[in-house]
């Protein structure tokens, strides 16, 4: 599996290296790649095991328990298959569509990027890889939706929803994190067989409650759902691919992946629920008063994310299958308008549902193909749409809990979209042609195969559903649910509650849209009681909210970050001295067990100077005296080194001291004459936290000569230096070969701050 | 400051300092010294000379581009590195071979000398860099 993702990714970079003659066919090369993969996808179906999966680990930081585990398991295959299949699809349309502009090839890129990093978060069976992947999604949705990047629009919309996904990715993460430190591991064979233990610890809640602002952000669930029709920006293979089949699917994903492990709880049970069928009714409501056709369609996602979340969250075995199931049948018809959407918005050049009309006569197929999908997407009979809304309602009625009110808002919500579905298809193809710049038509075969494959599969599918439910549906069902449960899909099943519900959405649903076509102001009327109910908008709350965010971090920045050095060493030297004293009185440890003796007089007549010069330097008020009073006492030092025979020490001190005198005595021609320009009360100030920091050190130095922790590390240095470093003189082997790397790292901050230096003080201009 | 004396001087004790930085530098692992203080002491030969001259000299020895030391120092360090990274070993693991010299055992080298040597030129090169940026003028 790893070496599939690594094959994929050195297609996706060799994108650039393609030679001359084949780059402007390098969506269709890319296409057959897909086809490849697809294939391989294909064959593996007959060989997943109901119960078992195919299952690959690469080791890579396992003392993290952090490995490249790839898993192909039911669930992974449906996701592989779609996101293979539909990207082959979508890029023979983006073959067609791209043409016109340039920096394709850098899109063609970030269009199979992408597609390698979902197949990547499918197949994986380590969260923390998955999370790899999923953030590697948001940052390639964020390029494929500014690629129109001279757009402010364009750009905005892919800002959105790069913070919006990029803060849902955080919150995943640290909900992997929590969870994972119940069983100290991220692997999802782990998570699985401790999954009562997870259910059972109180970390359950929050880690749930953190993963599930990852799935909602990235599946545009309410409150979260603006950015998707932001992200319509995109250009529209974008649009197919990513935000209707399978990007904004990563959250349904990872809801199914964690059932087994997280669900069928009365938190996963009352959550999920509630923000699914909450992100349903507004995107079928949205959808109705939208007039941008990408934006209807982009509503009509928000709300089949919606019902899938929701069916997840009912979490049982017929709701599990009915989202299964919507999942494909969605992705199907969804791709397809999308990519009809785009070749509209290509002929007429506008995408405006007012200014469309009457394409029939010049798109017939298009009009076939995107008729099936809206049937589909209305649930009609006959389409795969139907068995569906008929699962759905089944799952509905079976939900605990909430079980009417879910009802009752999934019957209205359908109701909505049999209106939208009818009401798109007639408004765009019947009717009277409205006039645009060129007459639109079809030409280009690359833009009708994508969509005309998955209608003419969703409505085979739709004839025999039992195919599609005995090889994919079922091996999925058992990974998701874990027992082996019988699918039957028939398209009839009685007049039973379930019929009559169906038959009452679609009388409702058609007496909606008439009445939308009859009254032209009905729909006219709606949209400004609309503005007037939603003036709020989520996105002006959103870009609100991040600009405050902005002038409150820069004015908090201002008074901690204020640029003056003098105040940076005093703000750190004085609470280093009252954590240090704090720690200190906290220890009630005030005794010293040192013996204080003035012998051997050299040593303490030293200490007397040092103490003497010291003060001098302070009070003195001439520079020179002042340098070398402050000289004399690192000489002074250097001697007591000596006396204790620390010869490398008392050389280096020696050394040292002597350069820093030169230094200030080469500076000290430049300084203006002294003046006292302080306030005698910044003095006072200086002084005390001078003496504070002074005695603190003194009082741990004095401590520190007592305290041992550990066994000291000295005699290990003391004992190996000359035998197997070969050196007697231990300081300098531990310089430069136990501690080497320290030494290296000095080194290198010393030729830095050097450099610093330099190019502060450079008199002129002059290329380092 | 354009002392004759001075200048005379500066032109022979800076040899006899750089001479005992490398001697320095030399029995640093066995005896006190090490490239840190060769290093210090050889940049302080060439500053002493520097300062001798005054201006015109600080512009030549920054004219020189003493960051070439560091350059030069980091890469002896990185070359140090590199036994250790051929033979897999834990990094920095000392490898040493005897150069046989007659009437003596012969003279021990290894990576870490060859570390020393890194820290030595790369302490030159700080040292200049730091009191030559310090000193020339402004308006030069």
């Amino acid at each position: 599996m790893l070496q599939l993702i690594i094959v994929l990714l050195v297609f996706t970079f060799g994108v650039f290296f393609i030679p001359g003659k084949l780059k402007k066919h390098t969506a269709i090369l890319l296409a057959l790649v897909q086809t490849g993969a697809f294939i391989f996808f294909i064959n593996q179906v007959d060989l997943v095991p109901q119960k078992s999966a195919v299952y690959s680990i690469n080791e890579w930081i396992p003392q993290l328990g952090l490995n490249f585990e790839f898993i192909l398991d039911g669930l992974s295959m449906v996701f592989a298959l779609l996101v293979t299949g539909i990207g082959a699809l979508v890029f023979i349309f983006a073959h067609a569509y791209m043409k016109s502009y340039s920096g394709r090839t850098k899109f063609f890129f970030f269009l199979m990027f992408f597609s390698v990093a979902m197949l990547g978060l499918v197949l994986s069976a380590n969260l923390i890889q998955l999370f790899i992947f999923w953030e590697l999604t948001s940052v390639l949705s964020f390029f494929l939706i500014s690629f129109f990047h001279e757009k402010e629009s364009a750009r905005k919309a892919a800002l959105q929803s790069f913070y919006i996904t990029g803060l849902g990715g955080l919150s995943l993460l640290a909900g992997v994190i929590t969870l994972g430190s119940i069983v100290d591991s991220y692997s999802i064979n782990d998570w699985l067989s401790n999954a009562e233990a997870i259910k059972e610890s109180s970390l359950y809640f929050p880690g749930l409650l953190l993963i599930l602002v990852g799935v909602f952000t990235k599946s545009a669930q309410f409150p979260f759902h603006f950015w998707l029709p932001g992200a319509m920006q995109a250009p529209a293979p974008v649009s197919a691919y990513l935000h209707s089949a399978t990007m904004v699917k990563a959250g349904v994903f990872l809801l199914a992946r964690l059932f087994p492990v997280l669900g069928s709880t009365p938190e996963w049970n009352f959550i999920i629920p509630l923000a699914g069928v909450l992100t349903m009714i507004t995107g079928s409501y949205f959808a109705l008063t939208s007039t941008d056709i990408k934006g209807i369609l982009a509503y009509t996602t928000i709300n089949a994310l919606g019902v899938l979340v929701l069916l997840l969250g009912i979490g049982t075995s017929e709701s599990i299958k009915a989202a299964l199931l919507f999942l494909f049948i969605h992705a199907f018809y969804k791709a397809t308008l999308f990519m009809v959407a785009g070749l509209i918005e290509k002929k007429t050049g506008t995408r405006e549902i007012s200014e469309l009309g009457g394409l029939i006569k010049y798109m017939p197929f298009t009009y076939v193909i995107a008729m099936l999908s809206l049937l589909s997407m209305a649930g009609l009979p006959t389409l795969l749409g139907l068995l569906d809304k008929e699962l759905i309602y089944e799952a509905q009625v079976q939900s605990p809990g909430m079980g009417s009110l879910i009802l009752i808002l999934g019957v209205t919500s359908n109701i909505f979209m049999i209106a939208i579905s009818l009401y798109f298809g007639r408004k765009v193809f019947l009717g009277k042609p409205k006039v645009w710049d060129k007459t639109p038509d079809e030409k280009g075969w690359a833009f009708l195969i994508g969509p005309g494959v998955l209608a003419l599969l969703s409505l085979l599918l739709g004839l025999s559903p039992s195919n599609l439910g005995n090889s994919v549906i079922q091996p999925a069902m058992t990974a998701v649910y874990l027992e082996d449960v019988e699918i039957k899909l028939k398209l009839w099943h009685g007049f039973n509650q379930i019929f009559f519900l169906s038959l009452f959405t679609i009388v409702a649903g058609l007496a909606l849209y008439i009445s939308m076509i009859r009254k032209k102001n009905l729909l006219i009327k709606w949209r400004s009681i609309n503005e007037f109910i939603f003036r709020i908008k989520f996105e002006q709350v959103f870009a609100w909210l991040l600009e405050k965010f902005v002038v409150v971090a820069t004015a908090k920045t201002k008074t901690v970050q204020h640029g003056y050095h003098r105040y940076y060493i005093l703000t750190i030297i004085a609470f280093t001295s009252i954590l240090l004293w704090v720690q200190y009185f906290y220890t009630e440890n005030f005794g010293f067990d040192t013996e204080f003796t003035l012998r051997p007089f050299y040593v303490s007549g030293l200490a007397i100077i040092i103490i003497a010069v010291s003060i001098a330097s302070a009070v003195l008020r001439s520079r020179i005296v002042t340098i070398i009073a402050m000289g004399v006492s690192g000489y002074g030092i250097a001697l007591i080194f000596l006396y204790y025979s620390a010869i490398d020490l008392a050389i280096t001190q020696i050394l040292v001291e002597t350069l820093t005198l030169v230094m200030f005595m080469a500076i000290l021609q430049r300084l203006p004459k002294f003046a006292v320009l302080s306030k005698r009360r910044t003095r006072i100030r200086d002084f005390l936290i001078a003496l504070g920091f002074g005695s603190v050190m003194t009082v741990l130095t004095l401590k520190a000569v007592n305290v041992n922790l550990n066994r000291p590390i000295s005699d290990f240095f003391l004992q190996n230096s000359y035998t197997r470093a070969f050196g007697e003189n231990v300081v300098n082997v531990i310089l430069v070969d136990f501690r080497g790397l320290d030494t290296m790292g000095e080194v290198t901050v010393l030729a830095l701050a050097a450099i610093g230096v330099y190019l502060l003080l450079k008199p002129e201009k002059r290329k380092l | 400051m354009n002392s004759t004396i001075l200048q005379i001087a500066a032109r022979y004790i800076r040899w006899i300092l750089i001479a005992f930085a490398i001697i320095a530098l030399y029995r640093g692992h066995n005896e006190p010294g090490g490239g840190f203080i060769g290093g210090l002491m050889a940049g302080l030969a060439i500053v002493y000379r520097g300062f001798a001259f005054n201006a015109f000299q600080v512009k030549r020895e920054m004219k020189n581009r003493p960051e070439k030391y560091i350059a030069l120092g980091l890469s002896f360090i990185l070359l140090s590195f590199l036994p250790s990274v051929l033979k897999a070993e834990t990094l920095m693991t000392g490898a040493w071979i005897t150069l046989p010299l007659p009437f003596t055992e012969g003279i021990k080298l290894g990576t870490p000398f060859l570390f020393d040597i890194g820290v030595f030129f790369g302490v030159i090169g700080v040292t200049l860099l730091f009191v030559f940026s310090l000193t020339q003028k402004p308006q030069e």
